[in-house]
Parts: C-alpha cells; sequence; structure tokens
C-alpha cells in the first residue's frame, strides 16, 4: 500500500474562499510593512557594514561578562549574543571613528581574557565598509527586481500577460510577506537571505506554473466551463503534486534547519517560511486573480505538439 | 516511449557514467588518491573559504591619489613642452583640473596646440585608437584649461588594478602558501583569497603596504625648523631609527638616486655582528650609478626612504662600488626577511585600502563541513524513504536518478573547477528536495492518466508526454532566478547560484532522460498490465 497524502480524487473549492485568502492576505501584508516600518531588520554586516567577531570559549560563555569588558572598551554600541552554542559568540560593532579595524580587533582581543576562562579560539572576522555594504544592497534589490522582470517576461511569453500578472502579483506577496517574517522574528538579514528570497521567487514560481500549465490545458479542453470551476478542477487536479513537492524539499530543509549548522539557520528559516507561503499564494492567490481578467478562451493560434487544434469559436 | 533507440541509451548511460567516475575522487581521502589510477579523473571540487578556512580581502585602490598623481606629472609634461616652444606661463592645480595662465594671451593658439600634443592616447592597440588622457578648453579670462578624462581615469585605474595584481601575486607567492585566488572586481578593486590562511594581519602586511623604495641624498645644512627650499623634500625618521637629541625628520633632496624598480634581489641576511639586515643588489644601470654619486659624495649622508618614511640614512664612507648593499635598521628577522620579500616583488603602483574583509579559522571551517555533510546525507535518506513510501517501485527508480544526479552535481562542480560553498551546500540539500519535482509531475500526470482508463503502456506514455512542458516551465523559471543571482550575488552566494543552476540541469537530465530509459525498458520487458504507482 501506498502512502498517498492526498487523496485519489479531491473536489476543494479553493476559489470560493478567494475573498477570505485575499483578506488574510491583505491583512498579512498590512502587519508585514507595520513591522518593517516599526521594528524594521535585523541587518547584518553586510548591509549595515561595521566589524564582527566569532570566537570559540573553551567553558559555556558568560555572556553578561563579555558584555560589560566590551563596553568599557567604550566602543559605543555592541551587539554580544551566544551564536547557536553556549561556546559560540558573536561580537558585533560599528566602525570607530579614528581608529583601522585592525586596532579595533586588537582591542578586543586584549580585553577578551579578562572576560573569558580558558582558551580562545577566533572562529571569524568579518569587517564590511560603508561603501561596500550599500553597494551589497543595491545588488540585492537590483536581483530581485531583475528576477521578478525576467519571470513576468517568461510567462508572458509563454503563455498570456494575464497569467504574468498573476505570477507577478504572487511574487511581490510572497516577497514581502517574507520579509515581514525576518521582521517579525528578528532572524539576520544579510546576503544568504537575498539568496533565500530569489530561491522562494523560483519555488513559488515553479508551483505557480505547474498550475498555470494545467489551467491553459483545461481552458482548451472545457471550452463551456464556468472560469472558477475550471481553476477548481486544475488546482486540484495538481493538488497531489503540489503537496508532494512541497513535502520533499521540506524534509530537505528541516534537515538543513537542524543539522546544518548555525551559518545556514537564517537561510533554511526562510525557505522553509518561503515554501509555505509560495505554495499558498499559486493556490490562493495566483489562481483566483485570473478570474479578475478575462482570459483569452480561445486556442493558441500556434498549434503545439501533441495537442488538439479545436476551429475557433465565434463568441 | 517505449522504443528508446540504441544510441540514446549509450549516451544516457555515458553520461551517467562520467558523473560517476567525476564525482568520485570528491569521496576518497589523499592517501586513496595518491593510490588512484591515473587515467582516471581526480579532480576535486574546491572547498570555499567558509568551509576550508582562510582570509578573504576585497581592496580599493586609492583613485584619488591616481588622480593627483597623474595631475603632477601632466602639469610638469604641458610645462616642458610650452617652455620648449618659449611660452611663458604659470599653471595650478584646482579642483582636479590644470589651469594654464600664459603671460602673453597672444600666444594661446599655438599654446593649445602644443598642449594638443601632450595628449596621450590610453589603451591604444591595434584594434582601437584608445580614449586621450585630457581635455583641453579655454577658460574664463584667456586661461587654458585640462582636465583628466573620466575614460581616461578608468583605464588608467585598470592598469593599475592590473599592476597591482602582478605584484601581489608575486608577494603571496614568495610567502609560499596555497594557490590564492586574486581577481579584479568592478573599477579599481582587487579581491584577494587565500585559503587555509587565518592570519589576516599578516596578510595585509604583506599585500597592504605600497613598499615604494629611494635612495635619496640628505641635505643636513636644513635644520628641523627651517623652510624646506624648493628641489627638497622633508621625510620623518621611522621611530625605531629616532635618538635622542637629533632630530625627527630629515631634509634629502628630491631628485631620487635610484628607486626600487633598480633592485634584482633582496633578502634576509646578518651584518658582522649578527644583527638582521636586509641585503640588496641592483641592476648593472642601478649599480653604475650608485657607484658613480657615492663616489661625488663620500662623507654626505643619503637616505633610504620606504614608504614617505626614512628607514635608515647611512654615511656614505668609501665609494659603494659592487652594485649591492645592506640596509640595517631595527630589524627582526621576521620583519628583515618581509621587508626582503616586499623589495623583491616590487611596489604597488598606488596605495590600496582593505574595504571588505572576511576571515574564516580552520575550525570553523571543518565544522561547517561537517554539519553540511550530516544535513546533506539525513535530508537524502529521509527523502528517499518518502518516495519509496509514495511510488514503490517507481521511486526506487526515482531514488537511483537522485544519487546520480548529485554524482552529476559532484562532477561538474569538479569539473568546472566551481567553489563549493556553504550557501552551495544548502543549495545541493535544496536540489535534493527539488529534484524529485520532475519525477512527481511525470508520476502524478501517469496516474491520472491511468485512471482515466488508459492501459499501463499508453499511461506511462502520456503521463512523459505530457508532463514534459510543465517540467520545461517550472525549471527554466527556477533557472533564471538562479542566473540572475549568478549575476548579481558576490562570494557565497554566488556559490548557491552555481550549484542551484548545475543541480536543475542535472536533475532535468536524470528525471526526463534517464528514470525514463529505466522504465521504459522495464515496461517493454515486462509489459505491464497495472500500474502500482
Amino acid at each position: 500500500m501506498l502512502l498517498k497524502l492526498v487523496p485519489e480524487k479531491t473536489d476543494v473549492k479553493f476559489i470560493n474562499y478567494r475573498k477570505i485568502a485575499y483578506l488574510f492576505s491583505f491583512l498579512s501584508i498590512i502587519v508585514a510593512f507595520g513591522l518593517y516600518f516599526n521594528k524594521g531588520l535585523n541587518f547584518g554586516i553586510d548591509f549595515e557594514g561595521g566589524i564582527m567577531v566569532e570566537i570559540g570559549t573553551e567553558t559555556p560563555a558568560d555572556i553578561g561578562r563579555i558584555r560589560s569588558a566590551m563596553s568599557s572598551l567604550k566602543m559605543g554600541d555592541v551587539k554580544v549574543q551566544e551564536f547557536g552554542d553556549p561556546r559560540d559568540v558573536l561580537i558585533r560593532l560599528e566602525h570607530q571613528e579614528g581608529l583601522t579595524v585592525d586596532q579595533v580587533v586588537e582591542k578586543i582581543r586584549e580585553i577578551l581574557p579578562s572576560a573569558i576562562d580558558g582558551e580562545i579560539s577566533y572562529r571569524r572576522t568579518e569587517t564590511v565598509g560603508s561603501t561596500v555594504s550599500g553597494e551589497l544592497i543595491e545588488d540585492g534589490i537590483m536581483a530581485v527586481f531583475f528576477a521578478i522582470s525576467a519571470v513576468l517576461v517568461y510567462i508572458w511569453f509563454r503563455f498570456e500577460w494575464q497569467f504574468g500578472m498573476g505570477a507577478v502579483v504572487a511574487l511581490v506577496h510572497d516577497v514581502i510577506l517574507t520579509i515581514g517574517m525576518f521582521s517579525f522574528t528578528g532572524l539576520e538579514f544579510n546576503l544568504s537571505t537575498i539568496a533565500a528570497i530569489l530561491t522562494i521567487v523560483g519555488y513559488s514560481l515553479n508551483d505557480t506554473v505547474v498550475v498555470y500549465d494545467r489551467i491553459r490545458e483545461n481552458l482548451r479542453k472545457f471550452r463551456k466551463m464556468p472560469m472558477s470551476e475550471l481553476l477548481n478542477l486544475s488546482i486540484n487536479e495538481t493538488l497531489s503534486r503540489t503537496v508532494m513537492t512541497s513535502v520533499t524539499t521540506l524534509i530537505a530543509l528541516a534537515a538543513l534547519f537542524f543539522l546544518g549548522g548555525e551559518g545556514i539557520h537564517g537561510f533554511a528559516a526562510a525557505m522553509i517560511w518561503g515554501i509555505f507561503v509560495g505554495t499558498y499564494s499559486s493556490i490562493f492567490i495566483a489562481s483566483p486573480i485570473l478570474l479578475w481578467v478575462e482570459l483569452q478562451r480561445e486556442p493558441n493560434t500556434t498549434p503545439q505538439a501533441g495537442m488538439e487544434v479545436y476551429p475557433p469559436k465565434k463568441s | 516511449m517505449l522504443n528508446f533507440p540504441r544510441w540514446k541509451i549509450i549516451l544516457i548511460s555515458l553520461i551517467a557514467l562520467l558523473g560517476i567516475l567525476t564525482a568520485v575522487p570528491n569521496f576518497l581521502s589523499d592517501e586513496q588518491l595518491d593510490q588512484y589510477p591515473d587515467f582516471l579523473p581526480d579532480k576535486q571540487v574546491t572547498l570555499g573559504l567558509d568551509l576550508q578556512g582562510g582570509v578573504h580581502l576585497l581592496m580599493e585602490v586609492d583613485l584619488t591619489e591616481v588622480k593627483k598623481e597623474k595631475l603632477a606629472s601632466k602639469r610638469g609634461d604641458i610645462r616642458d613642452a610650452l617652455k620648449k616652444n618659449n611660452i611663458a606661463q604659470r599653471s595650478s592645480i584646482r579642483n582636479n583640473t590644470i589651469h594654464v595662465n600664459l603671460t602673453d594671451k597672444s600666444q594661446t593658439e599655438q599654446a593649445l596646440s602644443v598642449i594638443d600634443d601632450t595628449v596621450e592616447m590610453i589603451g591604444a592597440s591595434l584594434t582601437g585608437s584608445g580614449v586621450p588622457d585630457i581635455e583641453v578648453e579655454r577658460g574664463v579670462g584667456g586661461a587654458i584649461v585640462v582636465k583628466l578624462t573620466e575614460e581616461g581615469l578608468i583605464r588608467r585605474s585598470d592598469d593599475v588594478v592590473t599592476q597591482s595584481i602582478e605584484v601581489i601575486r608575486r608577494r603571496i607567492d614568495g610567502m609560499g602558501t596555497t594557490e590564492p585566488n586574486i581577481q579584479k572586481q568592478g573599477v579599481g578593486r582587487i579581491l584577494v583569497q587565500v585559503p587555509g590562511f587565518d592570519d589576516p594581519q599578516k596578510l595585509k602586511n604583506i599585500i597592504g603596504r605600497t613598499a615604494k623604495l629611494s635612495f635619496q641624498l640628505v641635505n643636513a645644512a636644513i635644520g628641523i625648523q627651517d623652510r624646506v627650499p624648493p628641489g627638497y623634500e622633508r621625510f620623518p625618521m621611522a621611530e625605531s631609527e629616532r635618538r635622542p637629541g637629533l632630530p625627527d625628520s630629515i631634509v634629502v633632496s628630491k631628485r631620487k638616486i635610484l628607486t626600487g624598480e633598480n633592485l634584482v634581489d633582496a633578502g634576509l641576511s646578518y651584518d658582522q655582528d649578527n644583527r638582521p639586515v636586509v641585503s640588496f643588489r641592483f641592476d648593472r644601470k642601478g649599480g653604475i650609478r650608485f657607484a658613480d654619486v657615492t663616489r661625488k659624495n663620500v662623507n654626505r649622508q643619503f637616505a633610504i626612504i620606504l614608504d614617505g618614511v626614512v628607514i635608515s640614512a647611512p654615511n656614505i664612507q668609501s665609494p659603494i662600488l659592487g652594485g649591492s648593499g645592506i640596509i640595517t635598521g631595527n630589524f627582526t628577522v621576521d620583519s628583515a626577511s618581509e621587508l626582503g620579500l616586499l623589495l623583491r616583488a616590487g611596489a604597488l603602483p598606488a596605495k590600496l585600502t582593505v574595504v571588505e574583509e572576511r576571515t574564516v579559522g580552520p575550525d570553523l571551517g571543518s565544522d561547517n563541513i561537517e554539519a553540511g555533510k550530516i544535513a546533506a546525507i539525513i535530508g537524502l535518506l529521509a527523502v528517499m524513504v518518502y518516495i519509496i513510501l509514495s511510488y514503490g517501485a517507481f521511486g526506487v527508480v526515482t531514488n537511483f536518478a537522485l544519487i546520480i544526479n548529485i554524482a552529476l552535481i559532484f562532477g561538474l562542480l569538479s569539473t568546472l573547477g566551481a567553489t563549493l560553498t556553504m550557501p552551495g551546500v544548502a543549495g545541493i540539500v535544496l536540489t535534493i528536495g527539488m529534484a524529485v519535482d520532475a519525477n512527481v509531475l511525470i508520476f502524478e500526470r501517469v496516474r491520472e492518466e491511468f485512471r482515466l482508463g488508459k492501459n499501463a503502456l499508453s499511461a506511462l506514455d502520456a503521463g512523459y508526454d505530457k508532463a514534459f512542458s510543465t517540467i520545461i516551465d517550472a525549471n527554466v523559471t527556477t533557472f533564471i532566478a538562479a542566473l540572475i543571482l549568478f549575476q548579481f550575488g558576490s562570494g557565497p552566494v554566488k556559490g548557491f547560484a552555481v550549484t542551484l543552476a548545475i543541480g536543475i540541469a542535472t536533475s532535468m537530465f536524470t528525471a526526463v532522460s534517464l528514470s525514463r530509459m529505466i522504465i521504459s525498458t522495464w515496461a517493454r520487458k515486462r509489459r505491464p498490465t497495472t500500474l502500482k504507482i
């Protein structure tokens, strides 16, 4: 007996819940914006510039002691936090006026032995200058923008412009909610987060395209079926695949989240969130949006291989 | 679909085999690799700095410095050219432009053509004429205004970057560590990555110093309070060379006797008291010139100036004829051999500043690899179990395809010489999850067609056919995202984009070609009437 998470034949009226979904998404987006403007994002040094030192200690470190030792250096706002393990500490500070990065690191190395017992290993030091961090932000925004535009063009080319619109609305929805999630959880927002967002864009699109593909096929097959019924049918037909792929990807991501180490934690978290949001948006946002726009129900003028071409119908 | 032509079967099997062969070296230890037959590929994936530890530095050429030097030398050229043509003038540099005021304004036309002749074409080659380095205009009040062109500056900074990369490479090679990665990045930037090295300070000492060396005669008559007369300049003494009662700075003639460019060799040596010193040798021309100058200046002092600081100011006791000498100073063995290395490798054409620095200790690197390995293996196993539970025998085929897929990813990464980073490992794990998608699309389609009442064989056929366009659309879109990520990403993110893109390509192959081949071969032999899917 094979495992089937989704029964063979489903008939869930997804489209009928669209108003609830719109409202839910609308509210979520408002909350995401609210969080973004009030709480902001916990930018990593990639985007904010500054100095970061990761140290390993022999015994669990006393964060409070390290913090007070660091504040005796009078270097402004210093963040000290545990990094996945009590023997792994992250220290972050801003660039210091009048001091080079090396001088700052030297001072940290001098003061730390007073706050930590035993050997200290310097696992990682990173400094990013303010011009570089500005460029990294710019590149990140450009990457997301170009990815979405390129996708719009591709879908337009392969389907109709209405589909491209729907897919882009769903993508923007996913990106906003992911940024909102980062603001809410306070997870560090850095270069790999941009990578995660772009992968979410790719994944969500993947999902949307599979459903759209089926909608296109059914539009040709059932030429008189009411639109909302046709959308429901298409979503239900692809539901088993949607769930199957989401589950395998989630399994892989869960392994990454729990076992992949602290450095990849934020990335895996963003991706897991993205799988849920992306799947939700392809069903509840990208598909019902097709109801708003007039879809051409004549078959494509250029016949495709393996596909029946019906004679054009006068409406 | 049942008729798979023989050539296709051979081709698909060959690709899969090649994937396995190129991937295998990654799973062998160094000793095993030594005994590995020569005719087999033995390239391993290059590990990124985050996985093996190392230093990453992004350095920026000081463009204002480049500009300043260029302006000063251009002003000299213009002055000399005008003088040759008997045109009297005064010039000054303000706001990055040279202002030339002629004493006799009626010579303006002539002066303009003389200045035009000093224009150099930068980057001229057989294929192109290059770009002019300056722009000449008439300014207000009859003055002539000379500006540096933007393109000329960019070309100039490109030259500086190229020369700097050469110098940096020589310096790091001189340190004898592992293969550094040194490359140009954008305009005026150099990326230096040295794997397996975790002392950024030492690295910066070696590559960050300009190491401009010059020998100049000292004018001892000018005291510490005096104004420096034209033709002379004042330099501070190195801290180790300061003595109580003696001045902290020294005035030297602007004329350089020799510079670091005249050196052919330099290195650590010891003086008669067994103190470390830096010994050097001049090239032939330099040796003759040094002999000449020292012969004429016995009992005078000359200064050895390194990056604007006097590191030594010895007396010329007798002419130095052999074309070689030593620099004494307060050296340790380390600092003397370091300076020797810098002098051997040559000076940087401009000052470099560090704008981004990342250092990963070796133990963090190995921790990351360990965690990545465990996550990948557990993730893979869990996905495989789930697939078999869902698709039974078809799941076994999918899993086989998945393993070949991973082999192909590693094989391609090794062959292309791509770098595997921690986000790259994440990319592989993600691909494991997503690679299954193509098979899922196919099997779900087969299930549907089978339920519609088709017989097993035509259901399989229709499943593969109809799922194909969906698979293409779904993968192309993700591929686009990966390409854009590669274009705009930097460092580790690029590594992620590479593995994602490779993973998409290989998973298309394994899902569409390999698994299809296996299933169709099975179907042709068994002629199944029902499908357990």
